[in-house]
């Protein structure tokens, strides 16, 4: 309803310190990237980008991290204390700082994550107020906020595919709120996103994986 | 047609008109922009207001040492010193506020009111209004509704971001919203509550922000405090019945005006004030990282 700002703007909202694109948007960004991976993962690398390569120690973005990396939510009061959970659970990590890295957003931070089973990567930028974008998922650009259930779907480049899936999204009744395609190399790999506004059934989520052109697909909830 | 808060002037003619409290077309505005249930509005404000006061309560209890070493426990000290300057109701107030913020500065859970950078003035202020007026939780809530009216209009008109506005925006804000408030618990008249949120914007306009490395601790903590004493000055002076002279939506213009000539070193960029400062750069360059790989340039 309406675009007007909420009461709940001003006196709000309830948050981690010291800033929500510092401390919940990179805790959002860690918790995507479990997501991605389906695990929390047992080895992280971390790259903070630009404005956050000098700030991140100060303003606990490494904390914030971390702590989204082992899934805690963005209002949890344990994310200051993260890297003591992260030696418990057995996560190690690593943190580096590049400046200057002009096609990404002032406040990037990227991540590559390992479970037992698999390896992943993810781009994510922190745009103020606890809002996220993930511009990049396994190197494919994409370009979601995870403030929609997010359906990623790794498949052959093949002609009609997208519409294939849309119409299978909306015979689940599902509404596409945004839809994108990245491609790596002609009839190679495409990475399609959709964002929408309800969740899917698995059986729909079930049926898109067993097509043979489709390698993976990977569904995520809203992030909070 | 609820009210939506883009003047004072008319908020107060929709409130005279419609025969209602300042708090009611608060409520009536939220319904109908957000379709939320009065019930919950008054849950959501009082979720809020047990924050601030847990904020407060951690910022005493806690260890509250920030990850650059600038903020080390100062709330504790305020508080816990035993020769008030003014009286001890004064002290409270000041180690209030410092507390709640310190609490922001160390990644504990505080309330953007309105943002995280002036997150420890409200908890300042009504936690001790409360206390020494007896107010029930009730009448904080309605309170709180009226900063939050407060708020909308001076983002409508001008900003609450220091990136945007300066600090006079974050913290400038906060402390009208709080004036405001207390005006409304006491039982002040809708003019005086504006009267108080005119005042106040006179007392805090032209504050650049400047925080030290870029970081949301020196001068922020110590200007909640100083925002929740001018909140309260403010107050007084409104609930006397003195005017502002500049009417409050002309004060926030003046804001506006001021943050749009700003110039953008002082506007959250660390450049200028006291962040940069000989003793500011000296602890930037030993609290922000150093070893950064620096890419080439594109072109
Ligand atoms: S100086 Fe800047 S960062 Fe600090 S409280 Fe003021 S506006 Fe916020």
């Amino acid at each position: 309803m309406g675009d007007k700002s909420s009461v709940f703007d001003m006196i709000g909202p309830i948050m981690i310190g010291p800033s929500s694109s510092h401390t919940a948007g990179v805790v959002k960004i860690g918790r995507a990237a479990v997501g991605l991976l389906g695990s929390i993962p047992i080895k992280a690398e971390i790259t903070f980008y630009n404005s956050f390569a000098r700030t991140y120690e100060g303003h606990g973005s490494d904390r914030a991290i971390i702590a989204g990396l082992l899934n805690l939510k963005t209002d949890d009061e344990h994310i200051k204390t993260s890297f003591d959970a992260a030696k418990e659970k057995g996560l190690t990590y690593s943190f580096r700082s590049v400046g200057n890295a002009s096609t990404f957003h002032p406040n990037t931070v990227s991540v590559k994550i390992w479970s037992k089973e698999r390896q992943c990567t993810l781009v994510g930028e922190s745009k103020g107020g606890g809002v996220i974008n993930i511009a990049e998922v396994d190197e494919f650009k994409a370009g979601f906020s995870t403030s929609l259930v997010t359906l990623i779907i790794k498949a052959h480049d093949i002609k009609g595919s997208i519409s294939f899936i849309s119409n299978v999204i909306s015979q689940d009744g599902g509404n596409i709120a945004t839809m994108s395609v990245s491609r790596k190399g002609k009839n190679d790999l495409a990475c399609q996103v959709f964002e929408m506004d309800s969740a899917l059934k698995t059986t729909t989520i079930d049926y898109i994986n067993s097509l043979d052109w489709v390698i993976e697909t990977i569904y995520l909830p809203v992030i909070d | 047609m609820a009210y939506l808060f883009e003047t004072f002037k008319g908020w107060n003619a929709y409130c005279t008109k419609k025969n209602c409290s300042l708090a009611e077309s608060v409520i009536e505005y939220e319904v109908s922009q957000k379709g939320s249930l009065e019930t919950d509005i008054y849950q959501g404000i009082a979720k809020a207001y047990g924050v601030m006061k847990e904020a407060v309560e951690t910022g005493f209890t806690q260890d509250m040492t920030s990850n650059s070493g600038m903020i080390s426990n100062g709330a504790k000290k305020v508080y816990h010193y035993d020769k008030p300057v003014l009286s001890k109701e004064f002290q409270n107030l000041i180690a209030r506020a410092l507390s709640a913020k310190e609490v922001n500065s160390c990644m504990g859970r505080v309330v953007a009111a309105p943002t995280a950078g002036a997150s420890g003035i409200l908890p300042g202020v009504l936690y001790t209004l409360q206390e020494l007026h007896k107010l029930t939780d009730k009448e904080v809530y309605d309170g709180m509704l009226v900063a939050a009216g407060i708020a909308l209009i001076i983002a409508h008109t001008s900003s609450l971001a220091g990136a945007v506005g300066g600090c006079q925006a974050e913290t400038g804000s906060a402390a009208a919203m709080a004036a405001g408030a207390i005006v409304y618990c006491l039982g002040g008249d809708n003019n005086q509550v504006f009267n108080a949120v005119g005042i106040t914007i006179q007392c805090m306009l032209g504050l650049v922000c400047d925080p030290v490395a870029g970081l949301v601790e020196i001068p922020c903590v110590v200007r909640n405090a100083s925002a929740a004493a001018i909140a309260n000055s403010s107050a007084q002076i409104a609930l006397a019945g003195l005017d502002a002279v500049i009417p409050a939506d002309e004060c926030v213009e003046a804001m506006a005006e001021v943050a749009e000539s700003m110039e953008t070193r002082y506007k959250e960029t660390a450049l200028g004030g006291l962040a940069a400062t000989k003793t500011g750069k000296r602890i930037s360059k030993r609290v922000l990282i150093q070893d950064i790989d620096i890419l080439p340039d594109q072109d």
